[in-house]
């Protein structure tokens, strides 16, 4: 293929969907499809053949919308209407509402001037819900591939590194590594076989970021997988993901075929002398693999075990050859840097964190879903103003940012704005994006013990601190949960926690303690009533009388 | 090859291009705790009980994986380090059932030199008490799981040295064991060479001769310098 076969190609399908008076588009995310929305299309079409409407208006299934809390969703174009709730069984009344009788129904639609969307700035879920993710012609349609052909054809290597390192990119998966730094220190690794890695390894609890990119936009991951390649001289790469996520597996299966077909990966991409070949490596879904080191030593067949860096895998990755391992995120972004080019990328966000960031917001708040937004946004604005608050009027309490690795944010940190340093400094991290919203029902304890089990459980069990330490400060808090724990266990938890943060080999168990510290920074008032008044102030944990002939039992 | 001058708690020391941190404090007489490293085998930086400060890193480092630079400035006694020590060493003692008065190697184990090494009187957590089973399939020797502390030089020295690869490591977290084969008995694995190699690196009484009992395990590493050097050297080939 080549430019211009790729403009008519864009051409021709707005053509094709310009035909069109109306577009339904399904939203076909994992979750609305689990609630039924895969049903939707064969539905609308009867409906519309039974009016006689099919030549007026165009059903496409497109990516996910967002707003996943209110699914399944169904939006109409030109006028902007998103159908919350949608049940199977009403499909068919909506739309003959909304054709033949001409009113919409009233109660469960919403615009895109809610303020769920109102504060998005998208650069990684830009049209998602405009477009079939499997469509290849529609990706070309609303610009897609455009930044490869332009990378390949007008810029050489070294441009485009120089490109995302002026974009001021940061690595999206958690520890914020700039991007370009680590694309330069693969590129000048003096080797013929490179690899490049994409980490789609998401394992936190409450976090759908990537299977979202995975599942609605395909061509874009694929996209800048193939500009990381031409930009490090790498011809292979792999994209490394769990199979726990069999609709973004079975897309990214399809996308690829399609895009080798049409000349997008594959020899000789857009005409040049650029090769680059994707494969896809399922994972067991075991949470370790998501550190770079155990999942290159999954990718290579071995037991997922993370070793000690250095050397890093930009040195020596998959099987000793240099490798580039970014997250799907930062994937996604690349296209707009190309495009835009990196000052346009550098102006959005704050001075040390640039562009935008996805975030699943989950927990007690009342629009759970996916959002981008600017660096620098307050808490506030995320949970009250996108979020819409909290779930039933109770008061917030906490947020807990970055997965299970993450810390818990106190209400008097609503107005700091999300960035890698600051949520550092109040002893959090950005993490891949898990965005807990937490009431005033939840024992902070009780919070802080469920993400030490989940660290235990997923500890590989190569190093102690991880593997014994964590077992350990889990049975601590389970005792102070249930009203049994001394001041010395506290203090032994304390102990433990500083130690299993620094001693443990990845990171994994590094971070694995930061819910405990970070709830023992703001909450040990909790912590102390459990010990010492035997109750829980948050009403949630049950606590045990003491009985001294258990002990004899 | 190079020679580096570092600094090791102050005192300077020299050391050749390419050896290990912990290599070269042994050489000047300063003792670094390792459990899970053997000379000759690979390291793996398991235990942590090596973890080093070196100035100008964020992080604290394994001595056995560092290697020497120039002007290193290395500390490896801090209290910092040796709370920790002492932490990983009584999270080793409760993760497993170590009862020393009845154990093969009571004596003669690395692991309880340890525990008097970073000056441990008692274990601060609760004993986890799992359950282990004990593999005695085996013709010539024993797997005592409940005493196994997850070096992992048994899998290495059967890989690297041996060559059978025999062991490997099974299940995740506190449920990691080293399994023989496909998770086998011992003794139906008809990979092993019944060299024993294995039980003469285990630091501590998970491996053990049939038919030791109380202290009466006591383990020769001699074997693997003599092997290492004799490949290094070719004195088995024509």
């Amino acid at each position: 293929m080549t430019l211009e076969e790729l403009e008519e190609l864009a051409r021709k399908e707005r053509e094709n969907l310009g035909k069109y008076k109306h577009k339904i588009m399904i939203c076909g995310g994992a979750s609305c499809d689990s609630l039924g929305s895969g049903t939707f299309k064969r539905k609308i079409e009867e409906v519309l053949a039974k009016y006689g409407l099919k030549d007026e208006v165009a059903v496409m299934q497109v990516g996910c919308m967002g707003l996943c809390g209110k699914g399944p969703l169904m939006r109409i174009e030109p006028e902007g209407i998103i159908y919350t709730y949608v049940q199977p069984e009403e499909v068919e009344s909506i739309i003959e509402k909304h054709f033949v009788k001409g009113a919409p129904k009233e109660d469960k639609i919403i615009t895109y001037d809610h303020p769920f969307f109102k504060k998005q700035f998208y650069i990684v879920l830009k049209d998602m819900g405009n477009a079939d993710p499997l469509s290849i012609s529609q990706y070309v349609a609303i610009g897609g591939f455009r930044a490869l052909a332009k990378a390949l054809t007008e810029m050489t290597p070294q441009d485009v590194i120089e490109e995302v390192k002026k974009s001021g990119l940061r690595g999206r998966g958690g520890a914020g590594f700039p991007t370009g730094i680590k694309w330069e220190t693969v590129a000048k690794q003096n080797s013929t076989i490179k690899f490049v890695v994409c980490n789609g390894d998401e394992g936190d609890p409450g976090a759908f970021m990537d299977r979202s990119v995975m599942e609605s936009m395909p061509y874009r991951l694929l996209e800048g997988m193939a500009i990381a390649a031409y930009a490090v001289g790498a011809q292979q790469g792999f994209i490394y993901t769990r199979a726990e996520y069999p609709l973004a597996i079975e897309r990214l299966r399809k996308a690829i075929k399609e895009a080798e077909r049409m000349g997008f990966l594959g020899s000789r991409i857009l005409g040049t002398s650029f090769n680059f070949r994707v494969d896809i490596r399922v994972g067991a879904g075991a949470f370790v693999c998501g550190e770079e080191t155990a999942l290159l030593a999954s990718i290579e067949g071995r037991r997922g075990m993370p070793r000690q860096r250095p050397p890093f895998p930009a040195e020596k990755g998959l099987w000793g050859y240099p490798t580039l391992i970014n997250n799907v995120e930062t994937f996604a972004n690349i296209y707009a840097i190309i495009n835009n080019g990196g000052e346009w990328f550098a102006s959005i966000g704050t001075e040390k964190s640039k562009g935008t960031k996805v975030f699943a917001l989950a927990g007690k708040i009342v629009n759970t879903g996916l959002v981008e937004v600017p660096m620098g946004i307050t808490i506030r604005e995320m949970i009250f103003d996108i979020g819409g608050g909290i779930q039933g009027g109770r008061k917030f309490k906490a947020v807990q940012t970055g997965g299970p690795s993450g810390g818990c944010i106190p209400e008097k940190y609503l107005d700091l704005p999300i960035d890698y340093e600051t949520l550092k400094q109040v002893g959090s991290i950005m993490g891949s994006g898990g965005f807990i919203v937490m009431d005033d029902a939840t024992c902070m304890v009780d919070v802080a013990k469920f993400f030490m089990e989940f660290c235990a459980e997923e500890s590989c069990g190569k190093c102690v601190p991880c593997r014994v330490g964590t077992t350990v400060m889990k049975n601590i808090l389970q005792k102070i949960v249930e009203g049994m724990a001394t001041m010395d266990d506290f203090n032994n938890l304390k102990e433990l926690a500083h130690m299993v943060r620094e001693a443990s080999l990845c990171g994994l168990g590094q971070t694995a303690p930061n819910p405990v510290l970070s709830t023992i920074m703001y909450f040990e008032d909790e912590y102390l009533a459990h010990i010492n008044e035997k109750r829980c102030k948050a009403d949630s944990c049950e606590i045990k009388e003491f009985d001294i002939l258990s002990l004899y039992s | 090859m190079g020679v580096v001058t570092l600094t090791i708690n102050g005192v300077e020391c020299t050391g050749k291009e390419g050896q290990t941190v912990l290599e070269v404090a042994k050489e000047n007489g300063i003792n670094i705790p390792i459990l899970c490293n053997l000379k000759g085998l690979s390291p793996v930086t398991a235990c942590r009980l090596c973890l080093i400060e070196v100035k100008g890193m964020p992080r604290l480092v394994p001595a056995c994986a560092t290697k020497v630079q120039e002007g290193m400035v290395v500390e490896t006694n801090s209290e910092k380090l040796k709370n920790y020590r002492r932490l990983i060493v009584e999270l080793l003692f409760a993760e497993g059932n170590h009862i020393c008065a009845s154990c093969v190697v009571n004596g003669h184990c690395e692991l309880q030199n340890l525990g008097f090494a970073v000056g441990m009187d008692h274990v601060r957590f609760d004993y986890l008490w799992q359950s282990f089973k004990i593999d005695a399939s085996h013709e010539r020797f024993v797997m005592d799981q409940s005493k196994c502390v997850k070096c992992t030089r048994c899998i290495r020295v059967c890989d690297e040295v041996e060559g059978a690869h025999v062991w490997d490591l099974g299940g995740r977290g506190l449920n990691a064991r080293v399994i023989a084969g496909l998770n086998e008995p011992w003794g139906n694995v008809v990979e092993c060479t019944k060299c024993g190699k294995c039980v003469q690196v285990c630091p501590v009484g998970a491996l053990f001769e049939k038919g030791a009992t109380s202290s009466e395990m006591v383990k020769d590493l001699t074997f693997l310098e003599r092997i290492l050097k004799g490949r290094e050297e070719h004195i088995w080939v024509r």
